[in-house]
């Protein structure tokens, strides 16, 4: 398969440099990200060392059904994801397409999912405010816990517009595909995402769970 | 035309692991392991991490220096957390 690819931009000298410079750029986005999530994730963990068992005891009133079948269906939409731009490099739109609207799909799942939850917590009186049913402690311990999964929600929200984008734009022109760096850094976004979760699910869900 | 990093069927197996790594952290939660328990849970979800910044975001197959750019975010973290939580657990401040 031979695609014609579209000039590089003037300040580049040809399609790989382009692709190294936009893998570097979005990397050092992911950086900040990674400091961003990590100041809630280093502040989370002094407070869960201060507070010991009691923080412990808190997490215990998290679903941890729903927490891990979103862990799975978040897994999954990584792996998805995976096999979009693997379908983009080999210049398989139709693959391509299904396979952004089925991670888009994925994603959703989580957030209606997520949401279910927030509405348990908001009937069993767990969100922090005047109206919660809790030690001071365990006060504290959810509101990390809204913080923290509302702003990995919020970016889920950014990745299902971002893949849906794609998918629709991907699906309506039949040129080649003009560049690969959208996709792949759209799948690098996606996947920081997913590693966000896999830390959040046993700091916020499994803690204190044998009782 | 971009040469793909990994076959799908390597995609499938990395996959496979990171189900598999999500049911044990999961699992072993529920045995008492004391002051092991964080420690354990934290090991497996670097494991999971690593899985998939090597192959989903195919960093394994990057050059030296993105390499070098994902590794220091990664690295600030490290030193974020090691002189706060040094901080937090050498005031006394901890409960039993």
């Amino acid at each position: 398969m031979s695609h014609t690819r579209a000039a590089v931009p003037i300040q580049f000298d040809d399609p790989a440099q382009q692709r190294e410079a936009a893998t570097l750029g979005m990397w050092v986005f992911l950086a900040a990200e990674i400091i961003f999530f990590g100041g809630a994730f280093v502040t989370y963990a002094a407070a869960a060392l201060v507070h010991g068992r009691d923080f412990a005891l808190a997490a215990n009133h998290t679903n941890l059904v729903l927490g891990a079948v979103n862990t799975a269906v978040l897994l999954t939409s990584s792996w998805t994801m995976a096999l979009a731009v693997h379908a983009a490099q080999t210049g398989r739109r139709r693959t391509l397409v299904v396979f952004l609207g089925g991670t888009a799909l994925l994603g959703t799942v989580f957030l209606v999912f997520k949401g279910l939850e927030y509405r348990e917590d908001y009937l069993h009186h767990l969100v922090p405010g005047s109206g919660f049913e809790g030690s001071s402690v365990a006060q504290l311990y959810f509101s990390f816990y809204f913080v923290m999964t509302a702003i990995h929600a919020l970016h889920l929200v950014v990745g299902i517009a971002l893949l849906a984008w794609l998918a629709a734009r991907a699906a309506r022109t039949r040129a080649p595909l003009a560049s690969l760096n959208i996709f792949e850094n759209a799948g690098l976004y996606w996947h920081f995402v997913d590693i966000v979760w896999i830390f959040l699910f046993p700091l916020l869900y499994l803690r204190g769970r044998h009782g | 035309m971009a040469e793909p990093e990994h076959a799908p069927s390597v995609y499938f197996r990395v996959y496979l692991g990171l189900i598999a790594l999500a049911a044990l952290t999961t699992g072993i939660a529920f045995i008492n392991l004391g002051l092991l328990a964080a420690p354990a849970a934290l090991i497996v979800a670097t494991v999971k991490t690593v899985l998939v910044v090597l192959y989903f975001m195919h960093v394994r197959f990057s050059s030296a220096i993105t390499k070098l750019f994902a590794g220091a975010g990664f690295f600030f973290l490290l030193i974020l957390a090691a002189l706060t939580l040094g901080d937090v657990v050498t005031r006394g401040w901890l409960q039993s």
